[in-house]
């Protein structure tokens, strides 16, 4: 499991450079102003978990920082150009995305799912290459679901295709993954099991910006954390200093405890309730 | 390295294109083509003058007399070359929009392409109260295209969404079809029988300078969307999914109309509206195949069905050849009460 198959350039000089990041961007959904005049570095081979209450525009950032959403003003800069200016496909060998919902077209096994995470280097007359092939092998090894590669997708259980979904973007060799509410819908286990999985790929270099709604798993497995309320960042930063009691509070209006989590040694947050 | 266990076995190809090519895909279609290949002589010899194979053996190497050597080349090929053509192209626009639409009803025969065709065809038969074969085929051809952009303008708001293609098709396909017979029945009798006989799409008596315009734009046509076939599989990932793989959706689901629309409006512009292929052939090889990756099986099979309907309708009551509208038609209302019961089912 220690292969390294993403384009990675160099080893992770933390939080020094950024390859990606959102400046000054004003973000509509349907006329209706999500973000305005927001900047964001993500920082060079971090793991970065956006957090923040519902509908304060996290996945939209994420989604406008994967080129799905064009914002109206500013722009979003990827190694230092204009994202717009890139080809689609050239975008696609950089950035991967694993979307929050995607649908298995009809009767399709794993590694054909898998395999369409290889789009971004194929054409007409090279449409399956050994590189295809061993990248949708280290895909699958490095995700678990080799077992299962031959079997459809539409039989799998949640935790499992969620799995696939995944290894389809790994496959596509991209040096950064964007990840929308990858644990939504799964397990408690299948959701550890799959954050373990991204700390792995972290390690081994791939920059990782991650939507998440659980704080707990936010503080324990990112390194760089943007909280954000109303379209705007809050604060940004090492877990340790943005999971706070007064930032939780301020961020989600909730009242809370932060203690130390005793395996991981990272901020826990234990919210208060009602006394009874 | 161990091979990676697709589930399915794949030859590789190394030249000219480096691509898989899916065996059990590759049998149904060389099945399919065989039996193609069989009904096609059965079509060059059976009818009112019968021919062995000697004969046509005779008639291909120029030894025949002139008179059988007419109606094989003349009447008999065009009419076969035409249906496998022409089924071929319907099938592929049928796998196109039922792809598209996610929707195994979203076919251009259901979303009213076919009956904007028809209305095309009977305004310039009403208007000019002839029927030349070339004003009739323009007329189809701009009343499909007219009706493919208005559904387009009408559906695609916001990105696809099939459902909805669906609807506003049909509805629209019921609006047209409701003009139809109001300008049928305000016109007179024997100009009402042209264009109704118009109206089940036919075969009959096709002649090469008829057929060969529109064989030659479905031909290249059915080129362009085995080029297009890997951006539309990338699409059935969902939107943000195509887009993260490099897709630009709206000019690749544009082009992918466009080619679907003039893949049914040529053939329907020589026939008529034919129904049923579009619909079926690509989920009759969805049971055989389990896969909807390749255009090859389904545009085989569509060829396989209109020229066995074509046979039918030329076979089944001696002394009259049915239009093959008529035989595809009674097909199509079979099949249409099994998927809508099949669906139900399902969802319950």
């Amino acid at each position: 499991m220690n292969t390294i198959t993403a384009n990675i350039e160099r080893k992770k000089t933390l939080q020094a450079e950024s390859r990606l990041s959102a400046e000054n961007v004003t973000i509509k959904y349907d006329e209706r102003v999500i973000s305005s005049n927001l900047s964001v570095k993500i920082p060079d081979g971090s793991f970065t978990v956006i957090v923040g209450p519902n509908a304060c525009g996290k996945s939209t950032l994420l989604r406008t920082l994967s080129k799905l959403l064009k914002p109206s003003a500013g722009q979003v800069v990827l190694d230092g150009k204009g994202i717009t200016t890139y080809k689609s496909k050239e975008v696609a060998r950089i950035l991967g995305l694993l979307p929050q919902s995607s649908t298995a077209p009809d009767g399709i096994t794993v590694a054909n799912l898998v395999a369409h995470g290889r789009y971004p280097y194929q054409s007409f007359i090279k449409q399956w290459s050994d590189e295809d092939e061993a990248a949708v092998q280290s895909a699958m090894e490095l995700t678990d679901t080799l077992e299962i590669s031959h079997r459809y997708v539409d039989e799998l259980s949640g935790g499992q295709r969620q799995r696939v979904w995944v290894a389809m973007v790994l496959a596509q060799q991209t040096p950064i993954l964007l990840l929308d509410e990858p644990t939504t819908y799964l397990d408690i286990a299948h959701q550890i099991e799959l954050l373990e999985l991204f700390k792995d790929l972290n390690l081994q270099g791939r920059t990782i910006i991650a939507v998440l709604h659980d704080l707990n798993h936010a503080a324990r497995y990112a390194n760089h954390i943007i909280a954000m309320k109303n379209g705007q960042m809050i604060a940004q930063g090492d877990p340790r200093e943005i999971v706070t009691e007064q930032i939780v509070e301020e961020v989600f209006g909730l009242k809370c405890k932060v203690i130390d989590d005793p395996v991981s040694h990272t901020p826990l947050v234990v919210p208060l309730g009602k006394v009874r | 390295m161990p091979r990676i266990q697709f589930g399915r076995r794949y030859i590789r190809l190394k030249w000219p294109i480096q691509m898989r090519i899916d065996v059990k895909n590759l049998t149904v279609t060389a099945i399919l083509a065989g039996a193609i290949l069989v009904l096609a002589l059965y079509g060059l010899m059976a009818g009112t003058m019968q021919l062995s194979l000697k004969d046509l053996w005779q008639v291909f190497s120029g030894e025949a007399a002139k008179m059988t050597s007419t109606i094989v080349i003349n009447w008999r090929l065009p009419r076969i070359i035409a249906a496998v053509v022409f089924g071929a192209g319907l099938a592929v626009s049928g796998a196109v929009f039922q792809s598209l639409t996610r929707n195994p009803l979203g076919s251009p025969d259901i979303v009213g392409f076919t009956s904007g065709s028809y209305t095309g065809a009977l305004i310039v038969i009403l208007i000019s109260k002839s029927a030349s074969f070339l004003g009739i085929a323009a007329g189809a051809l701009i009343g499909g295209f007219t009706t493919a952009i208005l559904i387009y303008l009408l559906a695609f708001r916001k990105g696809t969404q099939g459902f909805r293609l669906i609807i506003v098709g049909i509805a629209v396909s019921t609006i047209l079809s409701s003009l139809n017979s109001m300008l049928l029945l305000r016109s007179k009798a024997e100009v009402a029988l042209t264009a109704a006989a118009w109206g089940v799409g036919s075969l009959n008596g096709i002649s090469w300078d008829q057929a060969t315009p529109a064989m030659l734009i479905v031909v290249v046509l059915l080129i362009f969307a085995a080029v297009m076939n890997r951006p539309l599989r990338e699409m059935e990932l969902g939107g943000d999914a195509a887009k993260s793989h490099g897709i630009r959706i709206e000019p690749t689901q544009l082009v992918l109309i466009l080619i679907a629309v003039v893949l049914t409006a040529a053939p329907t512009a020589v026939m008529g509206p034919v129904s049923f292929v579009a619909l079926a052939a690509p989920q009759i090889v969805f049971r055989l195949t389990k896969s909807a990756q390749s255009f090859a099986p389904a545009a085989a099979m569509g060829a396989l069905l209109l020229l066995g309907a074509d046979i039918v309708a030329q076979r089944i009551i001696s002394g009259t050849i049915l239009p093959v509208g008529v035989v595809t038609l009674s097909l199509g209302g079979c099949y249409l009460v099994w998927v809508l019961f099949r669906q139900a089912r399902s969802a319950m």
